[in-house]
């Protein structure tokens, strides 16, 4: 039901002149935060199973920390980052088959008939993965606080790390989106999810880099962008304000939300062009 | 007691034969074993130089032993997966209609689940010889290990086949996988049991997954614990799940 929500656009403006993009922007992102609102389901697993996972290897990874060298002598603090990470992922398959359900309902092709902007739709679409992205983020913070978890740089620290970790749900999202785009069905986006979890555990997520003792993997870690994103979010927990790691993590944040972002934006020009 | 057979043989044929003509079947249960040997006997090797980590073999073993019966135990969810999508689609409905001994259909569905990990279990295992894994059990040992993962794919098609006749909703995925992922995870996946710690060691001592893991990892290095403890939990809580997805046969079949 969530997904046949009109888009609210008369209540919201007056008929006398047209919306314009911001408008049309905050009128397609009310429904999409609507509708992420009304799946409970698709809010609470995300949120769930990456705590499951580190309430499980927190503890059971815990005996690496006698590893000589290892950057902390709790495992928490170092693993924390990895929930964040996940429910991102997370967060761009809920986005990706959301936007996959409209385009295999017929949805866009009646919104091919209106003027609404293509840029509108796009961002608009993503609002209820922003607001997952938000919900998640605090809550790992406080369960990770909660369990033991220290942050080094404070309260600034978090704030910041909030700010990344919301950062990074909204590229993951527009990464889903623009799979939705690509291929049109909520299966082909949900198919892409083990590629991404597949990322995710070639990373330096559960060792340092310099720890990894299989060189191959090593450097597969260090050419996977997912680990400096996991890196700038850990070191505000246990190094402190580490100017290269957090460039490093906005900077491959941004480069991705850039480009997922543009070649959203192309492919929904095709979606939505106007014959 | 033929019909029994021609059911279970007919349910089986139709299970394998959807695997491995559907890749989007067939490659999840593939990878995912296989990334999960990537990522823990890759990546988390160092672990073994962890003080008092004993295990002759090596870390590649020690991780083998656990991906292979987690392919095992995942043989079985998937299969469960498949059992929830034949009722969404309406096949499980003709098929009770149409077979003339039901509890034929749960036989034929987990020997599906076998010959589909016979496949995932050989990928693996070749996969880990590739990389290095040492093997110091002997050809009996060996076959011990290879009968505690038809085991435990056995209670895990079991269980699975159960939750999916009692539900009959591809909804029901998160419920068949959640539980074997959780007990999976909380016996001594990365170090041995001593030398965990906290909660998770006293959780991990009364899961009877860790006999069963512990029990593998001995049989590979030639130096068997717990596998007769090990069979027998698998053994209890097979004829637990039995009767589990008995059960949930008899509630689809009231459902019609």
């Amino acid at each position: 039901m969530a997904a046949e929500a009109a888009i609210d656009l008369p209540r919201a403006l007056p008929a006398s002149r047209p919306a314009n993009l911001i408008e049309q922007t905050l009128a397609v992102g009310r429904r999409s935060v609507v509708r992420t609102s009304r799946q409970r389901a698709l809010l609470i697993f995300p949120i769930i199973f990456p705590l499951i996972l580190f309430a499980i290897n927190g503890s059971a990874l815990s005996a690496a920390t006698r590893i000589p060298g290892f950057p902390t002598d709790n495992y928490r603090d170092f693993l924390i980052a990895m929930p964040f990470i996940q429910g991102a992922m997370f967060v761009s398959i809920s986005a990706g088959v959301d936007l996959a359900r409209d385009i295999e309902g017929g949805f866009f092709n009646r919104l091919a008939m209106t003027p609404l902007r293509g840029e509108a739709l796009l961002m608009g679409q993503l609002g209820g993965a922003l607001l997952l992205g938000v919900i998640q983020a605090i809550v790992y913070l406080l369960v990770g606080v909660a369990t033991g978890v220290t942050l080094v740089t404070g309260l600034a620290g978090a704030i910041v790390l909030l700010a990344l970790s919301i950062l990074i749900s909204f590229a993951f999202a527009s990464l889903g989106a623009l799979l939705a785009l690509r291929f049109g069905t909520g299966e082909a986006v949900q198919g892409i999810f083990p590629l991404l979890f597949v990322t995710l555990f070639l990373s330096s997520a559960s060792l340092p880099r310099d720890l990894i003792k299989a060189s191959w993997f090593r450097e597969v870690a260090t050419y996977n962008p997912v680990s400096y994103l996991i890196e700038a979010l850990r070191s505000l927990v246990i190094t402190g304000w580490d100017a290269e790691a957090l460039a490093l993590g906005f900077g491959f944040t941004i480069l991705l939300l850039v480009i997922t972002l543009t070649l959203s934006q192309r492919s929904m020009r095709t979606r939505l062009a106007r014959r | 007691m033929m019909r029994f057979f021609n059911v279970a043989r007919g349910v089986a044929w139709r299970s394998i034969h959807n695997t491995l003509v559907n890749p989007a079947i067939l490659v999840p249960s593939l990878i995912f074993p296989l990334f999960f040997l990537i990522a823990f006997a890759g990546g988390l090797s160092r672990i073994g130089d962890v003080p008092n980590f004993n295990y002759p073999p090596g870390y590649t073993s020690f991780q083998f032993v656990f991906v292979f019966l987690q392919s095992a135990a995942f043989g079985g969810v998937f299969t469960g997966f498949a059992v929830a999508r034949d009722f969404d689609s309406g096949f499980a409905r003709r098929l009770l209609l149409s077979a003339p001994r039901r509890s034929g259909i749960i036989a034929g569905y987990t020997i599906g689940a076998l010959l589909r990990w016979a496949l995932t279990g050989a990928v693996v295992t070749v996969a880990a010889l590739i990389a290095g894994m040492n093997v110091d059990g002997s050809g009996i040992d060996l076959f011990g290990l290879l009968g505690l993962g038809v085991a435990l794919n056995l209670v895990s098609a079991l269980w699975a086949c159960g939750v999916a006749m009692f539900l009959r909703t591809e909804q029901a995925g998160a419920l068949i996988q959640m539980p074997v992922f959780v007990l999976l995870f909380l016996a001594p996946v990365y170090v041995p049991l001593s030398l965990l710690t906290g909660w998770i060691h006293d959780v991990a001592r009364l899961n009877p997954v860790t006999p069963v893991l512990e029990a593998g990892r001995g049989l590979l290095a030639g130096s068997p614990v717990k596998v007769a403890i090990a069979f027998a939990a698998l053994a209890g809580t097979g004829l637990l799940m039995a009767v589990f997805a008995r059960r949930g046969l008899s509630a689809a079949e009231r459902a019609g």
